[in-house]
């Protein structure tokens, strides 16, 4: 037991944050903020996949998604929004040892990834609304498909919106030299969870 | 009168210190005073409700002029009554319980009894409570909207909730009624967010997670539920929002026909609402339950003066009932029109999630047996907790059985059922807690005399209401019904109803015996030694008045688990968390 106990020495009242911020286990209590966060976020999209799920058992037929959306389309926005990934993880081991200019490199490349990324969805909106589908409405058949595309994807899309926002933040602070590793780390957790919410999106409603 | 003492090194003003405070303490007061608030008006939504179901149509002239459309006339609408019973059960369970605990009690006793000087994250903390406020605000204002408060019920069952046709308070009203829900999710989810990272992080050196209190155990397993199962209400709040304004139709069917007016959406199934609701709901009273039973099992643990018993048993149920609370919500749902395969999982489910709850209540039971028990009033309310969670989890067996439950669904009997396990027994925790803590927040002692009155007319009131519920729901009285008299069947009943509004009223009025001691004790009180329980936890050794930062130079060191009383070396009969380990090494942990 005497591992979960810590040292605590600084008599300082003032800032109670960074006095309780020394961690019993390797989290530090922001990325542990951050982790739960993380966890909450996860469950507000499991809720609305597993309502999508209930509809796809419920509904007597579902239009073919291959008819709908180029899935070529789709495997390149998932291709780039993982490589995103694996740059956001290459900035955080930049920024821990201290790398400015590799951090502020790798950070741009997730940065231009997410950027990327939401154009291509754009694309997609302004093509299944061109097509026809509505929130309410689609042509290819039950109204709950267009509903759950717009919903989902839209949610999702909202997320990136905000991890792009986020690691533009982080990009400036870097320049500035005023944000810490520990900080690029939160910003790449973020975007990590992002990134695997779009693999269960891209399974459960483009491919299955 | 001291409430809260702000350290002396920092000049803030009156606002920094009361109002725009980042201190866990003044949070959790804030929290305390609104939900109290909350707690006092959703009291006398339910005083309206048993005047119409005591004496059905009735005319009540004088309340005309303060509701001059629910009640034109003198006499209440229908529609009226189910806006008051939406509401009430709304304010009850989300806006005042939910609250009360993690809230109220959780602000201000986490970082004490953990031995931190504030939580992990104060400024997300005190967003926590500026948005609970909001949601507060918002959802009362549903009552003065066009159309008044929704009527879909605290449950907010599709496709009701869905249409805004579907009735008076169903348009703007359960709009706004959606964005109170949101605004109290996001609220509660900064709010347990720094609970569990508080607990996990910042225990004080020493303070190891087998020596925290029961409370702090409590405190943490809510926690945890909330953190899982908000964020899924506000997905489904999510689709609904979609369902009334952005014309989807996830929860409505189709063919639905309306005032004469055929509803346009398709495809959707109310089904799915339920679905989303109780695997939100159910956890919901345990996020309620558990906080109160960590805190009556703190109170008892301090009155029967001798080792608690099933330190960790407890501990550990709590954590079964985290597991176990997110997976029987289709108990609500046995009648739904559900799968009835899936109806026996959940039967076979809830009766296992039981099981964990009866061990807790043996924990207690065993821990008094033998003890030389101190009656004093916190402990009579953690009595009466314990008692009244007993009687209405029997209930819980008629209901959870799903054949049982086909007869008294939507009876009573569950209402009944409800307001003892969910209501009745979490306030009496409430209650204890308030009197249990009442010295350490405000340096003065409530009047023991009027709290033994106020127990015991409570106990016999909380009792007297909901077991004739129970009788009245056997006897087939609907839920949701405004006026029984309605139906030949259930006119025999007439006298049972009167009768528990009679008692609805004395219970409410003596609720004013509480509330009378607590404010004249604030200023009036005789003064508290500082630790007047003589209990072993590491709020009562923080100085008086707490500090900002709670603790002087240094935090304190923790040596014990809370429980060592009766300890054998003569003198005092126990022995604080952070006495120096000197004594007793060989005691236990
Ligand atoms: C022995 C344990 C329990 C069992 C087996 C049990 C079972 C049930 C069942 C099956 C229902 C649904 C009845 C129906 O609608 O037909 C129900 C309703 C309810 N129970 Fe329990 N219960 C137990 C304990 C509790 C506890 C400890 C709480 C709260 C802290 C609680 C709060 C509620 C509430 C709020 C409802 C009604 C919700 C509504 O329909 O508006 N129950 N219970
Ligand atoms: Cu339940």
């Amino acid at each position: 037991m005497e591992t979960l106990v810590h040292e605590r020495s600084t008599p300082e009242v003032a800032d109670a944050v960074d006095e309780v911020a020394q961690s019993p286990f390797t989290a530090n209590t922001r990325k542990f903020g951050m982790w739960l966060f993380i966890l909450s976020d996860a469950l507000t999209f499991a809720a609305l996949l597993g309502a999508y799920g209930f509809m796809r058992l419920t509904s007597p037929e579902w239009p073919e998604q291959s008819g709908v959306f180029d899935i070529r389309l789709i495997t390149f926005m998932t291709f780039v929004l993982i490589s995103s990934s694996a740059s956001m993880a290459m900035a955080v081991f930049a920024a821990e040892n201290g790398e400015r200019k590799h951090t502020l490199g790798l950070l741009g490349a997730t940065i231009i990834g997410g950027i990327v990324f939401l154009g291509c969805q754009a694309y997609e909106w302004a093509h299944f609304i061109g097509e026809g589908g509505t929130l309410f409405f689609n042509p290819w058949g039950v109204p709950q498909f267009s509903a759950s595309f717009f919903l989902i994807t839209g949610f999702h899309g909202f997320h990136v919106l905000s991890g792009v926002v986020l690691l533009a933040v982080v990009w400036v602070l870097s320049l500035l030299g005023r944000c810490s590793a520990n900080g690029v780390e939160l910003a790449g957790l973020y975007w990590h969870f992002v990134d695997v919410v779009w693999v269960f999106v891209f399974a459960f409603f483009y491919l299955l | 009168m001291y409430l809260v003492e702000t350290g002396s090194e920092h000049k803030a003003g009156f606002i920094r210190k009361y109002v725009f405070s980042t201190d866990h303490k003044i949070v959790g007061l804030q929290y305390f005073f609104t939900a109290f608030a909350m707690a006092i008006f959703g009291g006398l939504l339910s005083i309206l409700m048993r005047l119409q179901l005591g004496w059905p149509s009735r005319m009540w002239p004088m309340l005309e002029t303060i509701f001059p459309v629910g009640m034109a006339g003198g006499v209440m609408s229908p529609e009226f009554y189910l806006a008051l019973q939406t509401m009430h059960g709304t304010i009850m369970a989300i806006f005042v319980l939910t609250a009360l605990f993690t809230g109220a009690f959780g602000n201000y006793l986490i970082p004490l009894q953990i031995g931190a000087r504030d939580m992990a994250f104060p400024l997300l903390n005190m967003l926590s409570y500026w948005v609970y406020l909001l949601s507060c605000i918002v959802l009362v204002l549903a009552f003065f909207v066009e159309g008044g408060a929704p009527i879909s019920g605290w449950t907010a069952y599709a496709p009701l909730s869905a249409i805004p046709e579907s009735g008076p308070g169903q348009a703007m009203g359960q709009n706004l009624w959606l964005v109170a829900i949101a605004l109290f999710t996001v609220s509660s989810m900064m709010g347990v967010l720094n609970y569990i990272t508080t607990i996990v992080q910042a225990r004080t050196k020493g303070m190891t997670m087998s020596r925290v209190p029961l409370n702090i155990w409590g405190m943490l397993s809510a926690s945890i539920i909330s953190i899982m199962v908000f964020p899924v209400l506000l997905g489904a709040g999510v689709l609904l929002l979609a369902d009334r304004i952005g014309g989807t139709s996830f929860f409505v069917p189709a063919g639905l026909v309306m005032g004469d007016k055929l509803i346009p959406h398709s495809g959707g199934h109310p089904l799915l609402w339920q679905h989303l609701f109780w695997f939100f709901g159910h956890p919901e009273v345990y996020i309620v339950i558990v906080p109160a039973m960590g805190i009556a099992a703190e109170i008892i643990a301090t009155f029967i003066r001798k080792p608690v018993f099933g330190y960790r048993i407890m501990a550990g149920c709590w954590i079964a009932v985290v597991a176990l609370s997110m997976v029987v919500w289709g108990h609500h749902m046995f009648v739904s029109g559900m799968n009835p395969f899936l109806g026996g999982f959940f039967a076979l489910a809830t009766l296992l999630i039981t099981v964990p709850s009866a061990i807790l209540v043996l924990c207690w039971v065993v821990s008094l047996y033998g003890a030389r028990i101190q009656f004093t009033t916190p402990m009579l309310f953690a009595l009466g907790f314990v008692s009244i969670f007993v009687t209405g989890g029997l209930g819980g067996f008629f209901l959870g059985s799903a054949w049982t439950d086909i007869q008294l669904h939507d009876t009573y009997f569950v209402v009944g059922h409800f307001h003892l396990t969910m209501a009745m027994s979490p306030l009496f925790a409430a209650f204890a807690g308030v009197y249990y803590w009442f010295p350490r927040i405000s340096g003065r002692m409530m009047n023991e005399r009027l709290g033994r009155v106020h127990f015991w007319i409570s106990i016999a009131g909380a009792y007297a209401i909901f077991l004739t519920m129970h009788v009245m729901g056997v006897g087939g009285m609907l839920r949701h019904s405004y006026d029984t008299t309605q139906y030949d069947f259930l006119k025999h009943l007439q006298p049972l109803n009167v009768f528990v509004s009679f008692a609805a009223f004395a219970l409410a009025a003596s609720q004013l015996i509480f509330i009378l001691n607590f404010l004249v004790s604030l200023f009036r009180g005789p003064r508290a030694e500082a630790n007047p329980w003589k209990a072993n936890t590491l709020e009562w050794a923080a100085p008086a008045p707490i500090p900002h930062g709670n603790w002087g130079a240094v935090t304190p060191e923790v040596h014990r688990w809370p429980y060592d009383y009766m300890v054998p070396d003569g003198g005092e009969d126990f022995l604080p968390q952070n006495a120096p380990a000197a004594v007793l090494e060989n005691k236990r942990f």
